[in-house]
């Protein structure tokens, strides 16, 4: 069924904003056919992870929006793309993909999109408000605007992102509305001890578990402490996005649509309630480590790419030791420039870990070819890295990661797994 | 030819091939390499196959929406199946065939039908879709 739409919507269609928005309009009309949306909804931003170069149709599908004249209607971010803008060299690709790559991230310039290159568009200024429509692309962003921010989006990809961005609409339905927000099943975390509770080790691990257990249906999660902070909720549902299609959790007393469990629920009776256990957790923990080898090759961290806080903390963890192994911290071009000026960018460089902005280590050829062990405190590199990669995975805390990088030798902390 | 179903039209075109019928889901990013036509994922039981030119039975599609761009390399490269028959209503595959008429790519069929509709053909059986969905054997 074809959506109803504004005199404005169906100007663009009929071309009065040029080729672009209208092609852009029709692929966004086609959509909301799909997903049986019966209007479009007005958006105030948008994330596009189109940028990625995946093959020559990408770039002559952005290049055609060039050629059309098109342009943003709405403030857009750019996820990350193929190649590493301000250290070139540091990714192997032949010339035809280092071309084309690069023709790709500057045809989304073209269009009016910012430079952020960034999977953490939040934690770099672009923070949506509580209850603003927006169009985002990229899994775990869609997570953290929708649950941490209590922005509203659903799940855009390729060439819809942008087709948003272009026409400032999206399809209505699904997390758009207030309706599809509501928790349906309330997971109790109150039986995880406060130590694992507060440390960052834990949340990758609850999110894998997550994503594996309620895939697309909203969950509420009472039992967390109200310290936990927004890396540690953006590690969750970066984690939960890899492994189920999760796009919006809450967290009771924390995040924005849940004062309370019953203002995350609607007041409705959930449809499941789940208790968290050391069982389920160690099977989740032990998800994300596929060799049980205890030598490393390899060290990746940042992913979603570090915010400022966790860039510092690793400079901290790492000054004045030195990485036997090649060890990448992948981050944004900002954050990258917050380093350089307090210093903490030498003290990273002087330790031998390599900074990677502007795209990362599992969606472009960065690794070592030769492969072998990559060690991560990402849950979301642990679930991409053996596919995207080839290099089995092992999974541990930022401080495992440095003491195993630090030696060759993997040293991980398991008292804290035990309860 | 006899006709064994109407299928949902999910992207309205003709198609006519070998029938392949994968026997687990996919997610097209990471799971088939678009320039070869073939099921990449080593972890996948229909690894290595090729899904160029078949009407491709998919009981669902998974993961990464940056699936519409594999979609979209796979009709640029000539490499796309002939159709695809979703077991569940996919946008994503759906979006990367949209955007490929708009560049002017050769269309394929994409529909919704369940896979029991199905349950007498036998891979390699010729099936055709027709633009309106409806699909007969031989």
């Amino acid at each position: 069924m074809i959506p109803i739409l504004t005199p404005h919507e169906r100007a663009l269609l009929d071309g009065a904003g040029g080729e672009a928005a209208a092609l852009a309009m029709r692929v966004v009309v086609a959509a909301a056919e799909l997903l049986g949306a019966q209007r479009l909804v007005e958006i105030a931003s948008a994330h596009v992870d189109g940028c990625l170069y995946h093959g020559d149709g990408g770039v002559e599908f952005a290049e055609r929006l060039v050629a059309g004249a098109g342009r943003v209607a709405v403030p857009t971010t750019l996820n990350v793309g193929a190649l590493d803008l301000l250290h070139p060299g540091r990714v192997r690709a032949d010339a035809h993909r280092t071309e084309m790559a690069r023709r790709q991230m500057d045809a989304y310039l073209a269009l009016g999109c910012t430079p952020t290159w960034t999977c953490a568009p939040y934690q770099a200024g672009h923070r949506p408000a509580l209850g603003e429509q927006v169009a985002w692309g990229e899994s775990n962003a869609i997570a953290f605007a929708n649950s941490v921010l209590g922005a509203r989006t659903e799940r855009y990809g390729d060439f819809l992102d942008a087709c948003c961005a272009l026409t400032a609409r999206a399809p209505l339905h699904g997390l758009h509305l207030g309706e599809n927000r509501r928790a349906t099943v309330v997971v109790d975390a109150s039986v995880v001890p406060a130590a694992l509770a507060a440390d960052d080790v834990f949340y990758p691990v609850l999110g894998t578990w997550l994503g594996l257990e309620v895939g697309r249906d909203v969950a509420a999660i009472v039992g967390l402490p109200a310290s936990v902070t927004e890396d540690q909720l953006k590690a969750l549902g970066a984690a939960a996005a890899s492994t189920g299609a999760v796009a919006l959790f809450h967290v009771v007393g924390v995040t924005p649509e849940a004062p309370t469990l019953e203002a995350a629920t609607g007041g409705v009776e959930p449809t499941r309630r789940v208790t968290l256990s050391a069982g389920a957790m160690r099977s989740a923990l032990d998800r994300l480590s596929t060799t049980a080898s205890d030598g490393v090759d390899a060290v990746a961290v940042g992913s979603p790419h570090l915010s400022l806080d966790e860039a510092r903390r690793l400079a901290e963890l790492v000054g004045g030791r030195r990485m036997a192994v090649p060890f990448y911290a992948c981050t944004g071009r900002d954050v990258l420039k917050a380093l350089e000026a307090s210093g903490d960018a030498n003290a990273l460089a002087e330790a031998g870990v390599e900074v990677v902005v502007d795209t990362c280590v599992v969606v472009t050829p960065i690794l070592p070819a030769a492969g072998g062990v990559l060690m991560t405190c990402s849950g979301k590199f642990a679930h991409y890295g053996p596919s995207n990669t080839g290099y089995e995975v092992v999974y541990g805390s930022l401080e495992d990661c440095v003491a195993s990088a630090e030696t060759g030798r993997i040293v991980r902390d398991e008292a804290v797994w035990t309860w | 030819m006899v006709k064994v179903a109407d299928a949902r039209v999910l992207v309205a075109a003709a198609g006519v091939g070998p029938l392949l019928r994968l026997r687990a889901p996919i997610s097209f990013w990471g799971g088939v390499d678009p320039v070869a036509g073939t099921v990449a994922d080593p972890r996948h039981p229909d690894h290595g196959r090729s899904i160029a030119g078949t009407v491709l039975l998919v009981p669902a599609a998974v993961g990464s929406s940056s699936s519409s761009a594999i979609m979209l390399e796979l009709l640029r490269e000539g490499t796309a199946p002939a159709a695809i028959v979703l077991g569940r209503a996919d946008a994503i595959l759906a979006l990367g065939a949209v955007v490929g008429r708009e560049l002017g790519y050769a269309p394929i069929s994409i529909v919704e039908l369940s896979p029991e509709a199905l349950g007498g053909v036998a891979d390699g059986d010729i099936v055709r879709i027709d633009e309106d969905g409806a699909t007969f054997l031989g």
